[in-house]
Parts: structure tokens; C-alpha cells; sequence
């Protein structure tokens, strides 16, 4: 998950607070360095849970960049300001957290604040971890520490000026950091509650899905209303939720276990590397978080009509948009057409394609540019890249033709912008 | 591909044909009650069924064996151009044609080299005697003085007659002698590495395959069927299909229905447009998304496929049994199969992939209701089927679509989904294996496999799914087991070992919940698996290295030398320790204990994080006796190795109540780059004078078996159930699920 | 009528625009080389050259093409099927066009790639018969013909540390 936003903006306000106020509450001490402790000496099952929770709050996201070096970071994470890059948090003593004990991972997890005593910056999301139980928080220390060493430090911050010296964070947590578990909501069922905690703990959903205030964090006020993160739009995930389908807990859970929805989409973009990392999580976490999400969208468009129809308006897409019609029969009808192989298997029509009803074309592009791979050679929905089969001017009238013929929404503005930026 | 259209009888062949006698008798043969015409010998014994010699010289040689991507048509020509004395670029080899070549039954089962090689290899030496014979009389000196070289005989004065000259003097309408002296000396073909005669059109865009041919009028079709196995489309508005640009015919019979059109892309989009119509699954419902625990549960009949005696084992004997299992996989050509047909003055030729044109002939003269005679299929080459695909059943549909537009050839090839949803499946199974030791001496061993047929190969219209499909449809014919030694669901579960007391039962399963019929080693792939894994386990259990523990079990010295030899190359001696995640492996089989041998040793390394396999390194040794084209033997082992990599880590038919959900790569993906081993070494290991053996599924098994063997030596523990995915080796790495609960609560 | 370039020479062709490239090449042009293998971009067997960068043409709409210019195997050098001859690098050989369609875009655009970028790069492609080890050697042989080579070894499995 990207940061940049919230480190940049919160940066500048701090610099008008004054900088002096933000070093007082920014010191904090080193605590010792241990010896890596042997594998053997955490309890396998504890590892075990660790492993689902990992995969819960996809670490492997933003800290592995190279498959073979799993865990040991060097991904970078641009931000308006500069880059940052994922750590290596591997069990390695030097470059990896193998020197940090339990209690310096704690930290981290619930503070931001490094084994030696350094601020992290906020891309790293220990304002969500914060809400994660002391058992989580072990259990992920026990799965990280049995992991393969791996050397090799994660590049520094390449931030200009003010905005690499970190005790400025200090400031941005006094006002955003609101630490410890979650208090639990009577009126809610249990499922819900447990949905919540790992939602808003380790899973940081709001993470991508928030937009962002004025000062970087996460608006509040706004939860869940759609967000950027790298490039890509998460959409509401509120009573905003663009989907014409309702989101179900079933629906819901399904689309993070498979990565597919049957009545809305394919995951894409970072949204795919975190329903990856899902479906190797128990159901039943899967289920809460499904249950607690879906409830957010309670009041969500799609949720209060009774049997959405799907929009296909054949004759008017063709009429304005004559060459990409021909271009959607050869290059996309094969798959995406009632009679498509991929159809009959009960995949979602796109009139049900949430990216076409977003209100930016930049998903709907991304997904015809780029495509769909599922890593590895594994299965999974797989759709080609296109973007060296088709002009970005072929891109662009595809993209309005299927906003046209599958929705009911207003043409975009800004294709032409949001194919340049995919290409790039 | 310049097939000519009007089927040529052989006879016709025979311009010049001279009645020389030439004393062959059954009789003579039956004399040596061991030696037996072989298979194919038996069935043609004609000599001019198998090698004809122009005038001009030029050599045409018959094979009812067709080529299907492992060379055989390399093979054969160099088999021939090696007895006859000649350059292998003087053959000219017709391969599978009912109209013209000898019925060698199906291209399968590793038998070409074993049938076909021999029969030409016979035949070859027969007519080298023959004409050696003719030039005899005009030279006027002995046969034993006369050389047979370069496509002419020459006298040791210098005079030379060519083939041809020669060939004008005598018939070749007689039965092939069986015991006529293999040629010797002169300049060898036969274990040349002779380049791949039907490489250079491969690599170039030459006409190369049926999907490639192009006849002069030609419709294209698709046709039409629900997404897989068991489904049927819904009724759609077939008038508003039928009135879509370029949309010659829709074809229906039946439940059979075909579109054909101008252009292919246009046959492709009336197809989608009958299919948005929906489908429906009339058959019953699929009983689980991995059928290996439902055919383990039904009704089976008990057939045995060995007993070895031995004494009863002591009554303190340890005892070991575990269970294996594969699930259903795919051949899952690259190509959809696809076929030719033109219906023209009352009778059907059809270009067709199919592994058995002669089977392949009379299904469909059952189905088109004609006789025999009026239907002529002819091979031409196909993407590679490792097995029963959907060539036959292409065949048909083309046959039945062509027959609705008289004198226009059709094309038809199957779609994507076509091909991954309707092709016959290679069964999953499921192997029980006992032992009981004795100290560290096997004193039992029991072997019970379970597993539908291994072959639904069509010999009836009932047999192809267009049979099923038309009015009144074609009834299926039952299902049988294969026997050994050849075996379907047995195959290669007698173990080759010397193991005493050993006995096994291949619980032969007649309801097919899902199609299957032959993939590539039929049950060979599963019980080597199962064999091979569990010599493993007990090596293990009596504390032996797994080499040793193999050769203290196996007499069979080519079977040793192969063990040996690949053991060596491997460096086996010095091998690691294992565990930590790397592991070595081996494991070894002599396909059908019949043909080739192969032992395969492999290196591995497990990624707990990611639960994926690498190999780096792969060293197998294999013994197909004489080695016509090591290199040829070399491709095809490899080409297994990786194969049989790709089943046992990566693939499984996935299905849900209603059909087959593995539709297309998406969803049932094989071995790509990234993951292929870092080498492949292989030993080919020479056997001169001896028969030849099939190599074609000698490597599936033992590949399999190493790899499960290598895994375990990496992981300190063993996955039994294919495929060896990362999800399985993730799971196999964790606790089991009721302690965590324990531990967490 | 529709106009393309392939292989350097221009065509009109009478089809329906939407037609996919691939099936313009192999009726109405009758190049055989790019073959149907999925039509969904799985497999790679249809691969030819569009721009210098390979394409499923079973994917593309004749009427997208415009002025680009298609390359199949039958107009690239002889390089890399000298090399696939001799490497023998096939065994039914449906996916050898493809396989060098493709291989031939990444020696056009570095002669000395990596064992892994090679075969990264070769990865969208599919064989069923296992050719990958025969057909990795052929792209080694012919980068070395073009005057480069694949570089360093795989090291498959290797723990990088």
C-alpha cells in the first residue's frame, strides 16, 4: 500500500507546526538487539497462525519484489516526494529485523518506531496494525522470525530535503496514531466484530479504499470512499459503491477467497496480489471480513434496488463508437460475449464490470492495458495485456465504447490521460 | 500436402510387376515354434503391402503407424533405408491410409518402433534378398558375392544394376519371410542421429498439419455442444443463425448440430451465437470436484494383474501401507483437433490426426450408414494428442457436416474449450500398497489399483460423441478392462522387482462418472508412481539407500545397467543429505515391462514460502534396445521427463456438479518456462541386434516417482496425492489444522 | 476490402474488419506458420510481430492493424529456425512458430539476454511435449549466431541470498 500522500502532506504540516515540538516526541530509545533465536524455538503452531495472518494483512505485498528473496523488501513505493522503499523483514541480523525482539516488533507493529529507536514512515501501516491483538502480534513475530534469512538492506528513503528527516513523523502520529485494539461493538454480532479487527488490524483495507485529508491521513469523515493507490482506483467500499450488483457477505467473501466475483469482477491490480494472499486464509477469517465489509455497503445503490438489470446498449455503443465496436467483436467478443467460452462458466457480464461504472476510466484501462496474470503459472481469471496489440487511440474509443454500451453512466472525461499514464 | 484425392488401390502401384516364385510358406516358419511373424507381419503378410520399388528406382515404403510428433516417421525411414542399403532420402514413407497402407491397428502404446520397425525392418531385408536374388541371375554370379549398396547392386567386376532395373524383373506379391539375415557392413543408418524429416516444414510455415491443409472450395465449420462432457446446448434461435453473413448450412441430427460457413471467423461467430442460447446437463450430476475418492467408492470388478510366490512372512513382520492417487488429467493438445472431410460420389475421405485410421474407418462407415469401402481416412499430422483426444470425434462431426454440403471438403476444428471440455480425460486413480518386512528383507507386497478404463478408443459409432448425438443414437460400447501384460488400469503395476509373495488386483471401475479413455501410459503413470514412491518408503524403513535398495530386488541385468548408469551420471553416491528444502530422487521402470527402460534421477528444491518445486537438475538413462535415432529416443525422453513434470506438479480436471470447470489454460494450466528444470541430461543407451522398444511413455513414470521421491528427501516428509502443487507441499508443511485450534485456544 | 502489410508486402483482403489477424494469415493469405491454438491469449501459438513486439494475432482485429506492419515467421531470418534445426528442437511442432515468432522479438531486441530473462520472456508460450529444454538451446544457438548469447545460467531453485 502506498503512502506517499499521507507522508507528504502530513510532512508539510508538520513543518508548520514547528519542528522543535515534534524532535521532543519523536526520541525514543533503542532497545537492545537479541540473537536471532532459532526456528526450532517458536511453537509450530503459532508459526502457523502467523502465516495466515501474513497473508491476512498481505506482507508479502509490499516487502517481497523479487519471488526468489521472498520477505527481504526493496519495492518501491513512489510518492509525490520521492521513494520509499519496503524493508527487509526477514530474520537476517544485519539488513532484516532478526536482531529485533518481540518487544521491538511490538513496537513497530503498534507504534511505528523501529528497533533503534527511528520513526518509519507511514507507509508502513502500524496505524491499522496497532488494532491487532498482543496474540496476533506474536504469532506474526513467530512466522516472520522462522522465514529464510535473507541479506541485502532495502535502499533509503529518497525523499528531497525536509522530508527525509523522520522525527517529523512523530508529529503525524500524535494526531493519527490512535493506538491499541479496537473496543468491541455490543450491538454487533461477534462475526462482525472479529470482521472488524482484522479488517481495520492487520488487513488495513481502508488503507487503499480511504482517500486521504489534507494532511495524508486517512479522512475519517470519509471512510471508504474510494481511493488512489498506485495508479489504480479502489473504489467506495461505503454507500458510495459504485457496483450495480449488490456486494453479499457471500458474494464478498467469495470474490476475496477467488479472486472473482460471479456478479461483479475479476480482482485486479494491487487488488489481486491481496485476494491472493486470501486464499490461503481460513474461511472463516475470510468470512468475517466479508461480513464486516459487506455491512458497510449497506446503503449502497446497488443495495437497496431488488434485481439490478444489466445495461447493454448494443445500438447506441455501436453508432458512436463504429471502429471500436469492430474492435470489441475481434479482440473482445470472444470471451466476453454471451456465447463466450468464459460465459458459459457463469462469469460476470460486463455490464456488471464495477471499473465501467467508476467515475475514472483509469481501471477499465489498466485492465485492457495491462491484463490479468495469475503468477506463477497458477489458475485464476487471466485476461491478455493489450496494450502492444492496440493503439492507445484504439485503447481510448474501446474504453468509451464499453462505458457507453455497458452502463448507464456519463461518458469520461479523461481516457485519453489515463491511457498515457498506463502506458507509461 | 499432395494427397491425391481418388484412393489409389495398391495394386494400382504395381505397374511393372514380373511373376518371379519365391518360395515362402507359413509352413517353413511354423518349423521354430518361437519365432512368430510378428504382430503387424501377421496381420499384412504381403511383401508389397509394406515396400514397393519403382522403374525409376524409387523406393515407397508403408506404415499403417502414423506420425504424431515423436518421430516415427524418421525412424521407419531410416529403418528402411538401413536393410535396403540405401539413402534415407530415396524412401518416400506413407504412413496410416486406409487406402493404401497396411491396417497396423492404433498408433499407440508405445508399439510403432515395436510393430511397424519390425515389420519393416523384415520386409526391408526380404526385398534386399530379392533383388540381391535378381541381380545374381544377371550378373550370373552368387547372391554372397554381390553388394547391395546405394540403392544398386553391384558385382565385384564393377558392373552395377539399380534398384529399379531390377526391381522390373521380379513381384513383390509375396509373404514376407521372417528369417532372412539383417544386411551387415557398409555404411550404417540405423542409430544415426538422422535429422527430423518433417522438422524443416515445422520450423519454416510449410504445409505441416490437417489444420494447415486448404482444398479448393473448401466451407469451414465449428461444431456446436454445451461447454463439456455430459452438457447440450439450449435450444436458440437457429433461423437468425442460420441468416448471419457467410453462414452455409447449420447441420443437425439429432442432438448433432454443426454450423458451416465461407470463413472460419464467420463459422466462429455463428458458434458463439448459437451458445448464448445457455446450456444444460441432461446426464447425471458430476459427484465431486476430484473424482479420485468417488471412483476409489464404486462398484468394482476384481481382475488380478500378478502373483510372484513366496513364503507366508514370519508373524512379526513389519507391516506398511499407504495409499497414492492421481486425479483426472487432461492430453490437452496445443492445437484443437481438428479434421478434413469432402462427401463426394457416395463416399467420405477424411483427413484426420487420429491415432487409428482403420478403427477410426469403420466407426464412421457405421455412422454414415455406408460400407466399409466407401470411406477412406487418411492420416496427416495433427498437434501432438498424447493419446485418445478429440481427433476421432473431430473426425466425425467433419464427416457429418461435409456429408450435409456434397462435393465442398470441410474443414472443422474444434475450439478451445471444445477441446479442453470434450476431450476423453485420462482417469484418476487410486493405488493401495502393503508390505511386510522382515528385518530389512521384503517378505510381501501388495498392490490394488483402482481406476475407470484406459481406453473408450471408438471401433463403433458409439464410440464417437457424434454417434451419441444423432437420431437414433449410437449406444456407447461397455467398457472393459485391458488385460495384461499390456494392462490399462494394471499397466505396470507388476512390479519388475524380484519381490516375493506379491500380489496385485486392478479394481477395475465400469461406471465413468466423467469420459476417459488412453492418455499417454495409460495406468503405467500412476502405479510406477505408486511402485516407485513406495520402494522409496521401504528403502527408508530398512534404513537402505534407495539404488541399493532397488538393484538388491532386481535381476534383470539391462534393467540394472540402466539403474547404474543413470545412478553414475547422476552422481548419486555423492548426493546430498537432503531436507532443508533440497532433496534428490530416482526412481526407474521398464514401460509395460515390455518396452523401453528408463530410470530417471532428479534434484529438487522446495520453496516453503511459495510451496513451489524447482529442478535444477534431471539425469535419466534409457535402454529402447537398438537405437534407430538416439537423438529421437533423447527428444522423447526429455519430452516425458517435462511431460510428466508438468502432471505431477500443476495439473488436475477440476469440476462442479454440472461440467468440467477446467475450460481452458486459465483454468488448467500446465508447465511453463520459468518452471522447466535447469537441465535434462539423458543417456541413451545402445542395444545393437536387439529388438527395438517403444520410448514414447518410458520416461511419465519414473519422472513422476522421482520427483515424489526427491520432494520427500528434500521435505523429511511424503506427498502421496498428485499433484505435488504448492498448495499440497504448503499444507503438507503445516500443522494439522484440530492442534492449532488446540494451541490458539 | 482491407489493406495490411505482412512480411513487407501489402494485401487487401475481403473480410469481415473484425476478423482476427491470425485467421487472415492462414486463409487468405495462406501463411501457415502462426497457428490457433486458444483464441483467448493463453497459449501463444498464433504469435507474429506486430511493431517489433509479439502479439497473439488471434486477438487482434484485422481492421486495428492500420498502417503497423505485421512480421510472421515465414519473413524473419533464417537464424533461429536454422538454429530449431539444429537443436531438433520439436516434436509435433505446433507451437515451434510461435516459439520462435516469439523468441526472435526478444534477440531483436537484446542479443544478450539472461537464461532467466530468456525464459521469462518465452513464458506466455505453451508446448505440450515438453520441447522447452530443446527449444531454450535453439534460442541459445541462434543469440550466439546474431553475435550475442544467453549469458549466465539458470539457476533454478537457488537460493539468492
Amino acid at each position: 500500500m502506498t503512502r506517499g500522500g499521507a507522508l507528504a502532506v502530513g510532512i508539510v504540516f508538520v513543518c508548520a507546526a514547528g519542528a522543535v515540538a515534534a524532535i521532543a516526541f519523536a526520541w525514543h530509545p533503542a532497545i537492545d538487539e537479541i540473537t536471532p533465536p532459532a526456528p526450532g524455538s517458536f511453537d509450530r503452531y503459532l508459526v502457523a497462525e502467523g502465516e495466515d495472518l501474513a497473508n491476512l494483512g498481505n506482507c508479502a505485498g509490499c516487502h517481497t519484489s523479487e519471488p526468489s528473496r521472498p520477505l527481504a523488501g526493496g519495492r518501491a513505493l513512489d510518492t509525490p516526494f520521492g521513494k520509499v522503499f519496503a524493508t527487509n523483514i526477514t530474520p537476517q541480523a544485519d539488513d532484516g529485523i532478526g536482531a529485533w525482539s518481540s518487544e521491538a516488533f511490538g513496537r513497530a507493529m503498534r507504534r511505528g518506531i523501529a528497533r533503534d529507536g527511528r520513526q518509519l514512515y507511514p507507509a508502513f501501516p502500524y496505524d491499522h496494525f496497532t488494532h491487532a491483538t498482543d496474540h496476533q502480534i506474536a504469532a506474526l513475530y513467530a512466522w516472520l522470525m522462522t522465514r529464510r534469512p535473507i541479506a541485502g538492506r532495502a535502499p533509503e528513503p529518497q525523499l528531497a530535503g525536509i522530508f527525509a528527516f523522520r522525527p517529523l513523523v512523530a508529529a503525524w502520529n500524535l494526531l493519527y496514531l490512535d493506538e491499541g485494539p479496537l473496543p468491541t461493538d455490543g450491538s454487533r454480532p461477534s462475526q462482525w466484530n472479529r470482521g472488524r479487527v482484522l479488517a481495520e488490524g492487520l488487513g488495513h483495507c481502508s488503507g487503499c479504499h480511504t482517500p486521504r485529508d489534507r494532511f495524508g491521513a486517512e479522512d475519517v469523515a470519509r471512510a471508504y470512499d474510494g481511493a488512489w493507490t498506485e495508479g489504480w482506483y479502489a473504489p467506495p467500499l461505503n454507500a458510495h459503491s459504485p457496483a450495480v450488483q449488490p456486494w453479499t457477505p457471500e458474494e464478498l467473501q467469495t470474490y476475496l477467497h477467488t479472486g472473482l466475483a460471479p456478479h461483479h469482477a475479476a480482482a485486479a491490480g494491487p487488488m489481486a496480489s491481496v485476494t491472493r494472499a486470501l486464499a490461503q486464509v481460513p474461511e472463516e477469517d475470510v468470512r468475517a471480513i466479508a461480513v464486516y465489509i459487506s455491512s458497510l455497503m449497506a446503503d449502497a445503490p446497488a443495495s437497496k434496488q431488488d434485481k439490478p438489470q444489466p445495461v447493454d446498449r448494443l445500438a447506441v455503443a455501436q453508432q458512436q463508437h463504429p471502429e471500436a465496436a469492430t474492435l470489441y467483436a475481434g479482440a473482445c467478443a470472444t470471451c466476453h460475449d454471451p456465447g463466450a467460452p468464459m460465459m458459459q462458466q457463469g462469469r460476470p457480464v460486463l455490464s456488471w464490470a464495477t471499473p465501467l461504472h467508476e467515475a475514472s476510466p483509469h481501471d477499465t484501462v489498466r485492465v485492457i492495458m495491462q491484463g490479468l496474470t495469475p503468477p506463477g503459472g497458477s489458475s485464476g481469471p487471466t485476461m491478455p495485456a493489450y496494450a502492444d496489440m492496440l493503439s492507445d487511440q484504439q485503447v481510448q474509443d474501446l474504453a468509451a465504447y464499453l462505458r457507453t454500451r455497458f452502463t448507464d453512466k456519463p461518458a469520461w472525461s479523461d481516457v485519453p490521460a489515463a491511457v498515457a499514464e498506463a502506458r507509461k | 500436402m499432395s494427397t491425391p484425392r481418388n484412393a489409389l488401390g495398391r495394386r494400382a502401384f504395381l505397374a511393372n510387376a514380373l511373376v518371379v516364385t519365391f518360395a515362402s510358406s507359413r509352413h517353413a516358419l511354423a518349423q521354430d515354434q518361437d519365432k512368430k511373424l510378428p504382430q503387424s507381419l501377421a496381420r499384412t503378410p504381403e511383401l508389397d503391402a509394406w515396400i514397393r520399388v519403382g522403374a525409376d528406382g524409387t523406393i515407397t515404403v508403408f506404415t499403417g503407424k502414423a506420425e504424431l510428433g515423436q518421430g516415427i516417421r524418421t525412424a521407419l525411414t531410416q529403418v528402411a533405408a538401413h536393410e535396403l542399403a540405401v539413402s534415407p532420402g530415396q524412401i518416400d514413407l506413407v504412413t496410416a491410409d486406409t487406402a493404401r497402407t497396411p491396417d497396423e491397428g492404433v498408433t499407440a502404446g508405445s508399439h510403432s518402433m515395436q510393430d511397424s520397425g519390425t515389420a519393416i525392418l523384415n520386409a526391408a531385408a526380404n526385398v534386399r534378398a530379392l533383388l540381391a536374388e535378381a541381380a545374381s541371375w544377371q550378373f550370373a554370379i552368387a547372391p554372397s558375392r554381390i553388394e547391395m549398396r546405394d540403392g544398386a547392386a553391384h558385382a565385384p567386376d564393377g558392373r552395377q544394376i539399380g534398384y529399379g532395373d531390377l526391381a522390373a524383373s521380379l513381384s513383390l506379391e509375396v509373404e514376407v519371410k521372417l528369417d532372412m539375415p539383417r544386411r551387415h557392413g557398409g555404411k550404417p543408418v540405423i542409430g544415426q542421429n538422422l535429422p527430423r524429416l518433417d522438422i524443416p516444414a515445422k520450423v519454416s510455415g510449410g504445409e505441416a498439419y490437417v489444420q494447415d491443409m486448404r482444398l479448393p472450395g473448401m466451407l469451414h465449420a465449428r461444431v456446436v455442444r454445451g461447454p463439456s462432457d455430459g452438457t447440450r446446448v439450449k435450444a436458440a434461435d437457429i433461423a437468425a443463425v442460420g441468416k448471419m453473413p457467410g453462414v452455409v448450412k447449420i447441420v443437425r441430427d439429432g442432438a448433432f448440430m454443426a454450423v458451416v460457413a465461407d470463413q472460419e471467423w464467420r463459422a466462429v461467430k455463428a458458434l458463439n451465437r448459437v451458445q448464448a442460447g445457455g446450456w444444460e446437463r441432461p446426464s447425471p450430476p458430476i459427484p465431486a470436484a476430484d473424482l479420485r475418492e468417488t471412483i476409489h467408492r464404486l462398484p468394482a470388478q476384481d481382475v488380478p494383474i500378478f502373483d510372484y510366490p513366496g513364503p507366508a512372512p514370519p508373524a512379526d513382520a513389519r507391516s506398511i501401507r499407504v495409499r497414492y492417487s492421481r486425479p483426472h488429467l487432461m492430453h490437452g493438445s496445443i492445437g484443437p483437433s481438428c479434421a478434413m472431410a469432402l462427401w463426394e460420389n457416395d463416399g467420405m475421405t477424411v483427413w484426420t490426426h487420429s491415432q487409428g485410421v482403420y478403427p477410426l474407418r469403420k466407426a464412421l462407415a457405421e455412422l454414415l450408414k455406408l460400407d466399409l469401402e466407401k470411406v477412406r481416412c487418411i492420416h496427416v499430422e495433427g498437434s501432438g494428442c498424447y493419446g485418445h483426444n478429440g481427433a476421432d470425434d473431430v473426425a466425425a462431426d467433419a464427416a457429418l457436416a461435409a456429408r450435409a454440403v456434397p462435393g465442398s471438403p470441410v474443414r472443422l476444428q474444434w475450439m478451445r474449450e471444445q477441446e479442453h471440455g470434450w476431450e476423453p480425460l485420462g482417469s484418476a486413480m487410486v493405488v493401495e500398497m502393503a508390505a511386510e518386512l522382515d528385518g530389512n528383507k521384503v517378505a510381501s507386497w501388495r498392490h490394488d489399483v483402482w481406476s475407470n478404463t484406459h481406453s473408450t478408443r471408438p471401433r463403433t459409432a458409439g464410440g464417437l460423441l457424434a454417434g451419441g448425438e444423432v437420431d437414433p443414437p449410437f449406444v456407447p460400447p461397455r467398457p472393459g478392462p485391458i488385460p495384461m501384460p499390456e494392462g490399462g488400469g494394471g499397466r505396470n503395476g507388476n512390479p519388475i522387482y524380484a519381490l516375493p509373495n506379491a500380489h496385485g488386483v486392478f479394481h477395475f471401475v465400469e461406471q465413468m462418472p466423467v469420459r476417459v479413455s488412453a492418455l499417454r501410459g495409460l495406468g503405467a503413470q500412476m502405479n510406477v508412481f505408486a511402485i516407485e514412491s513406495f520402494m522409496d518408503e521401504l528403502a527408508f524403513a530398512t534404513d537402505n539407500d534407495p539404488v541399493a535398495f532397488r538393484l538388491a530386488w532386481l535381476k534383470d541385468e539391462r534393467a540394472r545397467e540402466v539403474v547404474q548408469r543413470a545412478a553414475d551420471r547422476f552422481d548419486w553416491r555423492r548426493r546430498g543429505a537432503g531436507g532443508g528444502g533440497s532433496g534428490t530422487g530416482f526412481a526407474f521402470a521398464r514401460y509395460k515391462n515390455l518396452a523401453s527402460y528408463c530410470a530417471v534421477a532428479m534434484e529438487v528444491r522446495v520453496d516453503g514460502d511459495s510451496g513451489e518445486i524447482h529442478v535444477p537438475r534431471v539425469v535419466a538413462a534409457v535402454d529402447s534396445g537398438e537405437a534407430v535415432n538416439p537423438d529421437g529416443i533423447r527428444n522423447q525422453i526429455e519430452g516425458g521427463i517435462v511431460q510428466s513434470l508438468s502432471w505431477t506438479t500443476r495439473e488436475a480436471v477440476a469440476f462442479d456438479k454440472t461440467h468440467r470447470t477446467s475450460f481452458d489454460w486459465s483454468g488448467y494450466p500446465i508447465l511453463r518456462f520459468p518452471s522447466v528444470p535447469g537441465r535434462i541430461d539423458v543417456e541413451v543407451i545402445d542395444r545393437p541386434k536387439q529388438p527395438f522398444l517403444g520410448a514414447g511413455e518410458a520416461a511419465q513414470g519414473p519422472a513422476s516417482a522421482a520427483l515424489a521421491n526427491a520432494v520427500a528427501h528434500a521435505l523429511g516428509m511424503r506427498l502421496r496425492d498428485m499433484p505435488l502443487s504448492p498448495e499440497r507441499v504448503k499444507a503438507a508443511l503445516r500443522p494439522a489444522p484440530v492442534a492449532t485450534k488446540q494451541a490458539a485456544g | 476490402m482491407i489493406t495490411l502489410t505482412v512480411n513487407g508486402q501489402a494485401h487487401q483482403v475481403d473480410v469481415d474488419p473484425d476478423t482476427p489477424l491470425l485467421y487472415v494469415l492462414r486463409n487468405d493469405l495462406e501463411l501457415n506458420a502462426a497457428k490457433f491454438g486458444c483464441g483467448l491469449g493463453q497459449c501463444g501459438a498464433c504469435t507474429v510481430l506486430l511493431d517489433d513486439k509479439p502479439v497473439f494475432s488471434c486477438l487482434v482485429p484485422v481492421a486495428a492493424l492500420g498502417a503497423r506492419k505485421v512480421r510472421t515467421l515465414e519473413g524473419l531470418p533464417k537464424t533461429l529456425p536454422a538454429a530449431f534445426e539444429a537443436e531438433q528442437a520439436a516434436q509435433c511442432g505446433y507451437c515451434i512458430a510461435g516459439m520462435i515468432v516469439r523468441a526472435q522479438a526478444l534477440l531483436e531486441r537484446n542479443p544478450r539476454p539472461t537464461e532467466k530473462e530468456m525464459r521469462t520472456h518465452m513464458a506466455p508460450n505453451l508446448c505440450r511435449c515438453g520441447t522447452h529444454m530443446r527449444i531454450l538451446r535453439a534460442v541459445r544457438r541462434a543469440a550466439e549466431a546474431m553475435g550475442g548469447g544467453v549469458r549466465e545460467e539458470a539457476r533454478i531453485g537457488a537460493e539468492e541470498k
